[in-house]
């Protein structure tokens, strides 16, 4: 009995995870992931069924429809692995029980990849590394792509060997209370990072002038005396240092004090126009409008606010 | 020799613009790595980091497809950073049209792949799984040319064409573009706050946006709060403390702490 029985050796467990890796690449509208899925089991089919017959079957089970988070789509192979080792040993596991673990698990992990991989972890990860970037850092590339494959590759590798190891329990697992704390945690952290990101990296400059009034001249530094002086080829040292000293008394060197309206609103609240802009685009993308003309359109109000003198 | 590795770097962006596991195509590694190839590293580390903020809500969920980052970051960079040398806030503007041709393109190409997939059948009746490996592969390769093939034909246009296209721009053309670039990112911010909030989120949001309008806090300091942050909410939730531990099977749960929980099975 022992001789017969088959086993997925931890090289095929390896390969079927380098496999996940790929499971979009043949993504299409009918069947989705479908192939990407049976492309990922080949090496376990390859290992548990040895005729002909065995393998078609096992390949068509696993050509059915197939979509998900791509990388929630790992505890799902795990347990896949889990109950195809089990049917080539004659557990008696059907083809409905293996595409409706397929199905069942797909629609609720995919609920949980999206919020915590593409609306949480690659934004902050991503506007973290853009700051870097902006800021000339040559390492903002390097410590994005890394950072985000170690968390990817060990999420996929931990998730498959624990729904390997759960088998069929896994879907009560997870079901038990950890994945909506995750979920949530993650979401709370994603609305405060892009709180915060909304006034620090979004640049808005209303240079329109608001009000241009001129300085009390007792509050203007006199540098007419300092350019005769300079002129005349007799500049003195202490003429230099008492306008020094009368600027930092407070003194401005500007006739005119001119305010724009980007200065009324930073005495609002700094960021406040970010936000209200943002606010309108939620209310377009509520309303179905496609991202791709809110940006059009955004570039359009850009180019007439130049042009009109109020941006810059 | 840069030009090979160009177009190498445009196929890697168009495979992982369907994997999205690598993320090669995502414009902060897009970009600089058509910038190496150019050797303008740091123009492209730049671009990109601008192309990133914009990019930051586009992702594909279920059937809908994103805005296409791939093409969109590797024909801006190389008309940055190769040589055209365009500047970057001329790069970004064109990167816009690029990615909804991008996007045009993905949906033909998952299109064409339903054909595909329907081959990969007929070689599972007869129980090949070499054949169906090949398929799966030759699907992934068409995902890589989607990038690649464009870029080769921006590039054997040359670069004297595109630059008098470019420059024919009027200056208020240009400067506009410039000022829409400094705020074209809240449509990023707005799809990706579209996906997430919930009435029970929103405080988080203004939270996070007061702190950081009037505060001079860092961006790791904030990072730091806004865990501290979540972490409370798990703890002090009634949502998630009614129940207790009694509802998990497997994990090593110890009743009502749900961080301990966490921390233990992450």
């Amino acid at each position: 009995m022992a001789d017969n029985e088959k086993k997925l050796t931890k090289r095929d467990l390896i390969t079927v995870w380098w496999r996940s890796f790929f499971l979009q690449g043949s993504w299409n509208y009918e069947r989705m992931q479908n192939l990407g899925w049976a492309y990922a089991m080949i090496p376990a089919i390859r290992r548990l069924y040895k005729t002909k017959e065995e393998r078609i079957d096992a390949l068509k089970r696993h050509l059915e429809f197939f979509n998900t988070h791509p990388y929630l789509a790992s505890p799902i192979l795990g347990v896949e692995l889990a109950l195809e080792e089990q049917r080539a040993n004659g557990a008696d596991i059907n083809d409905e029980t293996i595409n409706g673990v397929k199905v069942g698990m797909m629609g609720p992990l995919a609920g949980v990849g999206d919020p915590v991989f593409w609306a949480t972890i690659r934004p902050v990860l991503g506007a973290f590394c853009a700051s870097l970037a902006l800021a000339q850092n040559v390492l903002a590339p390097i410590i994005f792509f890394v950072v985000w494959n170690a968390i990817r590759m060990g999420f996929l590798w931990y998730t498959q060997s624990f729904g390997y190891k759960q088998g069929v329990n896994i879907t009560q697992d997870l079901s038990g209370g950890m994945l909506p704390k995750i979920t949530q945690g993650a979401s709370i952290l994603g609305m405060f990072v892009l709180g915060v990101l909304v006034p620090r990296w979004t640049t808005m400059n209303f240079v329109l002038e608001v009000s241009k009034v001129k300085n009390q001249a007792a509050n203007v530094v006199d540098l007419n005396k300092l350019t005769d002086a300079a002129n005349n080829g007799k500049l003195h040292v202490d003429q230099v240092r008492n306008v020094i000293d009368q600027v930092v008394a407070g003194k401005t060197v500007d006739t005119f004090k001119v305010t724009t309206l980007q200065d009324t609103l930073n005495s609002l609240l700094p960021g406040l126009a970010p936000l209200l802009l943002l606010l309108i685009v939620l209310w377009l993308l509520k309303r179905k409008v496609n991202p791709i003309w809110i940006i059009f359109g955004l570039f359009i109000v850009g180019i007439l606010g130049y042009w009109a003198g109020i941006l810059g | 020799m840069s030009a090979f590795f160009v177009v190498l770097f445009a196929f890697l962006a168009g495979v992982e613009g369907i994997l999205d596991e690598f993320q090669f195509h995502q414009p902060i590694v897009a970009a600089a790595l058509i910038g190496l190839a150019n050797g303008h590293l740091m123009e492209g580390v730049v671009l990109g980091g601008t192309l990133q903020l914009i990019a930051l809500g586009w992702f594909n969920v279920g059937a809908a497809v994103a805005p296409d980052a791939a093409l969109a970051s590797v024909i801006s960079a190389y008309l940055v950073t190769g040589p055209a040398q365009v500047d970057v806030h001329t790069g970004i503007a064109v990167a816009i049209p690029l990615a909804v041709a991008g996007q045009v393109l993905t949906i033909f190409v998952r299109t064409l792949t339903v054909a595909l997939a329907h081959t990969a059948d007929r070689y599972a009746e007869k129980g090949s799984l070499r054949g169906v490996e090949m398929v799966h592969v030759l699907a992934l390769i068409i995902q890589g040319l989607r990038i690649a093939i464009p870029t080769m034909i921006v590039m054997a246009v040359g670069a004297g064409p595109v630059r008098d296209a470019l420059g024919a721009i009027p200056k208020v053309i240009t400067g506009g573009l410039g000022v829409a670039g400094g705020f074209i990112v809240v449509v990023g911010y707005g799809m990706v706050i579209s996906m997430m909030a919930t009435p029970q989120l929103w405080p988080f949001f203004f939270l996070g946006f007061a702190l950081s309008a009037v505060t001079q806090l860092n961006l790791i300091a904030m990072g730091i709060i806004g865990v501290v942050i979540a972490l409370l909410y798990l703890q002090l939730s009634p949502e998630f403390n009614g129940r207790g531990g009694g509802s998990s099977n497997g994990g090593s749960s110890n009743g009502g702490d749900p961080i301990d929980d966490i921390l233990n099975n992450y």
